[in-house]
């Protein structure tokens, strides 16, 4: 028995070793994606390209202006004629732009409401969104202080009386709110899911397009000796990738590990297991490379989608909420950020290996059964 | 192995698949030491029969015996004993000569020493000796079928199931291959094997027919030559396809084929057919050099046994029970 098996993980080695796109895709996609995910898949919205055009041309208008143009959320771009503005935002120019009428500071005086235009690109609904609240931050911002202006002008001393809420921000596990501390530890959770999926349904339906799966199934060799010899070489590359980029996350990102190695480990481990269970299932369903490829591709994408890797589960349509528990992913991103940032343990994250546990369960029982049939 | 003389027993053995039953109530015997030849058209339920044999498939109906193992029961063992080999090798390609045969031989649980010198012996009778340290992929079509072989053989199996083991190889190699088999031959190995390339099938002890799943006829080769009815008579001319079609149907002739440089007719009377079939080829303005009798072929009988008048009543002839 171990003979064979040992045979088995030394041949699935050497192929990994000799074939130089397999090589190529063990190592190369993870250091890769980590950095472009570390450097490019941020949440945060900064430096907004925005156009101003100045109507009133007062002192207060002015004012309100260089407000703006201090903030480090836009680049302000001023504008003579508001003609301009279709143009600059069909061209991606900019994407918001704001009007001041004439007789803005008028109406302030007056102690009447004065009204700034904000035009928006809200093709791209999510960074209109964000845009517009730091617009309003920043017109509040400045009301603000031209109240408190206003009345102190009127009776020295009484502004300071004003009753006030001030929001203390406490960010938790993350004080700066860099979103490569949110996305760096996600990503551990996506590379391993594409890897180990696609390589071992690749593995097995490999071996079934060049004939050595029947050439195997003729030789004395157990169902199960085979199919660990196919799983393990990916359960370890598995472990080895999450290593890999665990490392480039701590040392490149500086994103901080506070929680246990083991509770990390234990729930990857968790989540291999699954990964290699939907994997197997995909070689017993696909005859050639070509389907398993366009099979994973079915998996891979909307497990990405609802795993709360990006977009918040909670923000799903109820029926693709409950939908998510089914899918592995959406565990073991809560264990990886979790673990990286909460350093919580076992008492907090059980549930969610129970449920991998499980699933990996399932799926392992599915495919080693119908493998037997996929052979005929 | 027990003590039955037979290595390969089938009873009845039936496999459907949706739309079409492969193998239809099969049943033959294959002596110990013997080389058996499976001959058909594509279609005809050969390799379906050999993956049942071979313990991949498992039969609807029927049951078989394989070096003394019931494969319903002792697949596993019998596993041990036979070797497998079918159109295309399975090889590694990315693995060296070496490193394929060793796979296999531990696959197999061949002892190491062992392993060394039957790898040697055999690499040697395949003029393979050379390359042990080549990638498979690197090899010719040829050389990867003889390392195909010396993979299938590295467990010293009793039973060898060959299914069309030289489609495609090239001449030399084909040669190497028979003379290995031969050797296993005197070795008491016994050889089931279908093969599209009928001069393999006349090297058979025995050879059956297989037409749609059922078998036609079963016989050695001598016999079933001698069993056609009527006689074959060779045409050789330039341009046969005119000759066939002019020639097809006609009273007294039951197959008309085209083979390398003209025709061969299957008919009842040859010495009274030859003028005739002068006469008539001349009559339409068509020509031809010599017209003779020729000793039957399995190829002959076979394309006579499928199309010709001797497929009708075939199933009296059917020697093949040996049971």
């Amino acid at each position: 028995m171990l003979g064979r098996l040992r045979q088995m993980l030394i041949k699935e080695f050497l192929h990994v070793i000799r074939d130089k796109r397999a090589r190529f895709f063990l190592f190369a996609p993870p250091v890769i994606q980590t950095l472009v995910f570390g450097y490019a898949a941020t949440l945060e919205i900064k430096h907004v390209p925005v156009a101003i055009v100045d109507y009133d041309n007062s002192q207060v208008s002015r004012d309100l202006v260089s407000r703006f143009q201090a903030s480090r959320y836009f680049e302000v771009r001023r504008l003579a004629d508001r003609r301009e503005i279709p143009d600059l935002i069909d061209r991606d120019q900019v994407i918001m732009a704001l009007q001041i009428n004439s007789g803005f500071a008028r109406d302030l005086r007056k102690g009447e409401t004065a009204h700034l235009q904000v035009i928006v690109d809200a093709s791209n609904s999510n960074t209109a969104l964000v845009g517009l609240g730091y617009v309003n931050q920043v017109a509040q911002g400045f009301a603000r202080q031209y109240r408190i202006e206003a009345l102190n002008r009127q009776a020295p001393g009484v502004a300071a009386s004003l009753p006030e809420i001030v929001v203390e921000r406490r960010p938790w596990y993350n004080p700066d709110m860099t979103s490569q501390w949110f996305f760096v530890p996600g990503v551990i959770g996506n590379l391993v899911l594409v890897i180990v999926v696609t390589l071992t349904a690749f593995a097995v339906v490999r071996e079934r397009e060049i004939g050595t799966l029947e050439q195997i199934m003729v030789t004395p060799i157990r169902r199960t000796e085979f199919i660990l010899g196919k799983t393990i070489p990916f359960f370890l590359i598995g472990l080895l990738d999450t290593a890999l980029i665990s490392l480039a996350g701590t040392l490149w990102f500086r994103v901080p590990l506070t929680g246990s190695l083991l509770v990390l480990t234990a729930g990857t481990v968790c989540f291999i297991l699954c990964m290699l269970g939907v994997g197997l299932f995909i070689s017993t369903v696909s005859a050639t490379q070509q389907q398993a490829m366009v099979t994973s591709f079915f998996f891979i994408m909307p497990a990405v989608i609802f795993s709360g890797f990006g977009s918040p589960i909670s923000s799903m349509p109820l029926l693709l909420q409950r939908l998510t528990y089914l899918n592995p992913l959406r565990y073991q991103e809560v264990v990886l950020r979790s673990v990286y940032l909460k350093g919580v343990g076992f008492d907090v994250l059980w549930p969610q290996m129970a449920a991998m546990a499980l699933i990996a369960v399932v799926m392992l029982t599915v495919s080693v059964l119908r493998f037997r049939k996929s052979l005929e | 192995m027990s003590g039955s003389e037979n290595a390969i027993e089938l009873n009845g053995l039936t496999k459907s698949f949706p739309g079409v039953r492969a193998v239809d109530g099969l049943s033959f015997a294959v002596r110990r030491g013997e080389i058996f030849g499976l001959v058909g058209p594509d279609g005809a339920g050969k390799t379906t029969t050999m993956r049942m044999l071979a313990g991949v498939l498992a039969p609807d109906e029927g049951s078989a015996t394989v070096a003394g193992f019931d494969l319903a029961r002792d697949a596993e063992r019998a596993k041990h004993r036979i070797s497998y080999m079918p159109q295309r090798f399975g090889l590694y390609e990315e693995l060296t000569v070496d490193e394929n045969i060793r796979f296999y031989a531990d696959l197999f649980g061949v002892p190491r020493r062992e392993r060394e010198e039957r790898s040697a012996e055999l690499l040697k009778a395949a003029g393979m000796a050379e390359f042990r340290s080549r990638l498979a992929g690197k090899l010719s079509g040829g050389m990867k079928q003889k390392l195909g072989l010396v993979c299938a053989l590295i467990h010293t199996p009793e039973v060898m199931l060959l299914d069309e083991p030289t489609n495609g190889v090239d001449p030399v190699s084909r040669r190497d291959f028979w003379r290995i088999l031969y050797t296993l031959l005197d070795q008491g190995v016994t050889i089931l094997t279908t093969t599209a390339y009928l001069d393999e099938a006349e090297r058979c002890h025995r050879v059956a027919l297989l037409h749609e799943g059922r078998m036609l006829f079963c016989d050695t080769p001598a016999n079933l030559k001698a069993s056609l009815p009527g006689a074959v008579l060779s045409i050789v001319c330039a341009d046969p396809r005119p000759v066939r079609d002019l020639l097809a149907g006609t009273e007294g002739i039951s197959t008309v084929m085209i083979v390398g440089d003209g025709l061969h007719l299957v008919v009842r009377d040859p010495q009274r057919m030859i003028p005739e079939l002068r006469s008539r080829i001349a009559a339409a303005g068509l020509s031809c050099d010599a017209i003779e009798q020729v000793a039957p072929s399995i190829e002959d009988l076979f394309v006579e046994a499928v199309q010709g008048d001797w497929g009708d009543n075939g199933h009296e002839r059917d020697r093949g029970g040996e049971r």
